[in-house]
């Protein structure tokens, strides 16, 4: 059955629901319509899958030097060609995927660990607290997200663990900011003034009545920042900030590959190209996982 | 108006007071003893007691801030630990080499942003328009070091039409200068591109089904006057107070980029300060980073205010 509410003006609205369907499961049937958002979402399945699968499906072991091939171009026994001490670039582009993924997953669950519960805070108590702790925010945000996570990792040491920390420190006030504008704008709906009124306790109401309703938009930021880590992890692992070698890590691959650009420009073009496509493929999903979730866009 | 930007400079105080703590709170995270560390590799007992007693490492913590407050506060942001030369001295050499970048890489950004923006609102839902917003997602998901060494490789070593690194100020050559310093623009210009684009085509959008673009059309003005002279001027303003607000994103793009083209700006006086174990450095970067994204918010939020009476209220 489709509905067809009326508008302000009297109009049939059309907008495409079943009065039966949950909102997660039409936000699934908009999510299916889009055929970039899912060819996203496939690429970013492959990368995982090349990340989990990386001791079955790399031809070489990525820290195994051989002298006797090094900087050579693609060829059948090497497809991506050798870097400068001989190591397979594909070998190394596959268990790099583990360092980019490690990245965005954990930096983004650090902020949004950290960046929710002081969203729902602020938000919801309103006043003193909520205007303390958007200054605090606003000074983290003042600082530009890669200056704060270089000098985060400058001060904490180079590793890929402090590298995450840094970028899920540099993350956390846009989640921050985000439940807090949500929390603002549902809590005085009459589901929550409801709730209040048959006396359930506030930490109930934030996490039973509050917070469900605003997943989505937090989803959909999850995504695009995950996006924004990757290359933030690449950027800091380029300056030597994050994975350290013989690790490999696309970052620091290109870091490496920006000394042999006129002899060996492969070893340029493989990590640069699986950062691009993993990120463009995120970003493709997240916004195809936010037209999906906006009922306004039908 | 004054009760806005009274209301505007007061949120500001907080604000730098939160920065300045978290800032100096970096400090805070070196493990072990921070004189041993700023020390590095030279340990001299001499030179552990020197740094202890010059950064006031010996007294309570709220004190220590206090004196490094006073001493920021009189433009005192600390000395170099390796060049022995005051962190102040150290970023105003490198400003205007960053300035110079950032400027030009702007100016690539709005050329190519908003006239892209304006084409995709204007054939809306058309190939054109999905073009232009693919080229604005590849412009934010390319990692601008990776399209740096790419366009190296291009320009540089395969056709030798510009140089690889280094940079040349304006006073030595213009022309040098300017050679030097095209391919680090538009890589840092690309991605605020792709970010103007939106907003401009967004912009373009609402503008152009209201009222009075109607009411142009129907007077009979052309296409391009409709366009230009009516829905692009209002179109434009929040445009480019957003573009104020894009400043921290070509800072931390000017990180990358001069580390591509080997540019000794502000970028790469954070990074070598990084390896240098140059904490006094890092931090003096930071707080002036800081304090230039919180001033041009300000701008951009009394900018927009002055354009939209409503903000005011």
């Amino acid at each position: 059955m489709t509905a067809e509410p009326l508008n302000a003006r009297g109009d049939v609205a059309f907008i495409d629901f079943d009065a039966g369907e949950a909102p997660w499961q039409r936000a699934l049937r908009h999510l299916v319509k889009r055929r970039a958002a899912i060819a996203g979402l496939g690429v970013v399945l492959f990368f995982i899958a090349l990340a989990v699968l990386a001791p079955l499906v790399s031809p070489y072991d990525p820290l195994a030097t051989n002298w006797g091939a090094v900087r050579k171009p693609p060829t059948m026994l090497h497809p991506f060609g050798t870097d400068e001490i001989g190591r397979d670039v594909l070998a190394r582009v596959i268990w790099g995927a583990r360092a980019s993924l490690a990245a965005g997953l954990v930096s983004v669950s650090l902020a949004l660990a950290v960046g929710v519960p002081i969203g729902l805070v602020s938000g919801y108590v309103g006043g003193f607290v909520d205007g303390t702790l958007m200054r605090m925010i606003d000074a983290v945000l003042a600082i530009p997200f890669l200056i704060l996570a270089i000098a985060l990792a400058a001060f904490l040491g180079p590793s890929l663990t402090n590298a995450m920390i840094a970028i899920g420190v540099s993350q956390t006030p846009i989640f921050a900011r985000l439940t807090r504008g949500q929390v603002l704008s549902v809590k005085h709906e009459e589901y929550i003034e409801a709730a209040r009124a048959i006396g359930n306790p506030h930490h109930r109401i934030v996490l039973r009545h509050i917070f469900p309703n605003i997943v989505p938009p937090l989803l959909v930021q999850a995504t695009l920042a995950a996006a924004a880590a990757i290359i933030a992890e690449a950027s800091l692992s380029f300056l030597g900030l994050g994975e350290q070698p013989p690790d490999p890590s696309w970052g620091s691959m290109l870091n490496t590959a920006k000394n042999f650009i006129s002899q060996a420009p492969w070893m340029a073009v493989w990590p640069g190209l699986a950062i691009f496509g993993l990120v463009l493929s995120l970003n493709l999903f997240g916004d195809g996982l936010r037209d999906a979730l906006d009922p306004r866009r039908g | 108006m004054t009760a806005f930007l009274l209301r505007r400079f007061a949120l500001i105080l907080p604000t730098l007071f939160f920065v300045s703590v978290l800032i100096f709170g970096l400090q805070q995270l070196l493990p072990g003893d921070p004189a041993q560390a700023m020390a590095g590799e030279d340990q001299d007992p001499a030179v552990i007691a020197f740094l202890r007693q010059k950064y006031h490492l010996d007294q309570p913590l709220p004190l220590r801030y206090w004196y490094w407050v006073e001493g920021i506060a009189h433009g005192d942001f600390g000395e170099s630990i390796r060049i022995k030369r005051p962190v102040r001295d150290l970023i105003l050499e490198k400003l205007p080499v960053t300035a110079e970048l950032a400027g030009l890489a702007m100016l690539v950004a709005l050329a190519i942003g908003i006239p892209a923006g304006i084409i995709a609102a204007v054939k809306q839902d058309t190939a054109i328009d999905y073009g232009a917003t693919m080229a604005a997602l590849w412009g934010l998901s390319i990692p601008n070091f990776w399209l740096g060494i790419l366009m190296i490789l291009l320009f540089s070593v395969t056709l030798g039409w510009l140089p690889a690194s280094g940079f040349v100020t304006p006073a030595e050559s213009l022309k040098q200068n300017l050679l030097t310093l095209i391919m680090p623009a538009f890589v840092l210009g690309n991605a605020i591109a792709a970010v103007m684009m939106r907003h401009t085509r967004s912009a373009m959008l609402q503008v152009l089904s209201a009222d009075y673009v109607r009411t142009a059309r129907a007077k009979g003005l052309s296409q391009a006057s409709v366009i230009l002279r009516h829905a692009l001027r209002n179109a434009l303003i929040p445009v480019v107070t957003l573009g104020a607000l894009e400043f921290g994103g070509l800072l931390s793009g000017a990180v990358l980029t001069e580390q591509v083209f080997t540019i000794p700006g502000f970028g790469k006086l954070i990074v070598d300060a990084v390896f240098n174990r140059d904490y006094a450095v890092v931090q003096g970067v930071v707080l002036c980073t800081a304090f230039a994204y919180i001033m041009l918010n300000l701008f951009a939020d009394i900018a927009y205010a002055l354009i939209n009476p409503r903000l005011r209220v």
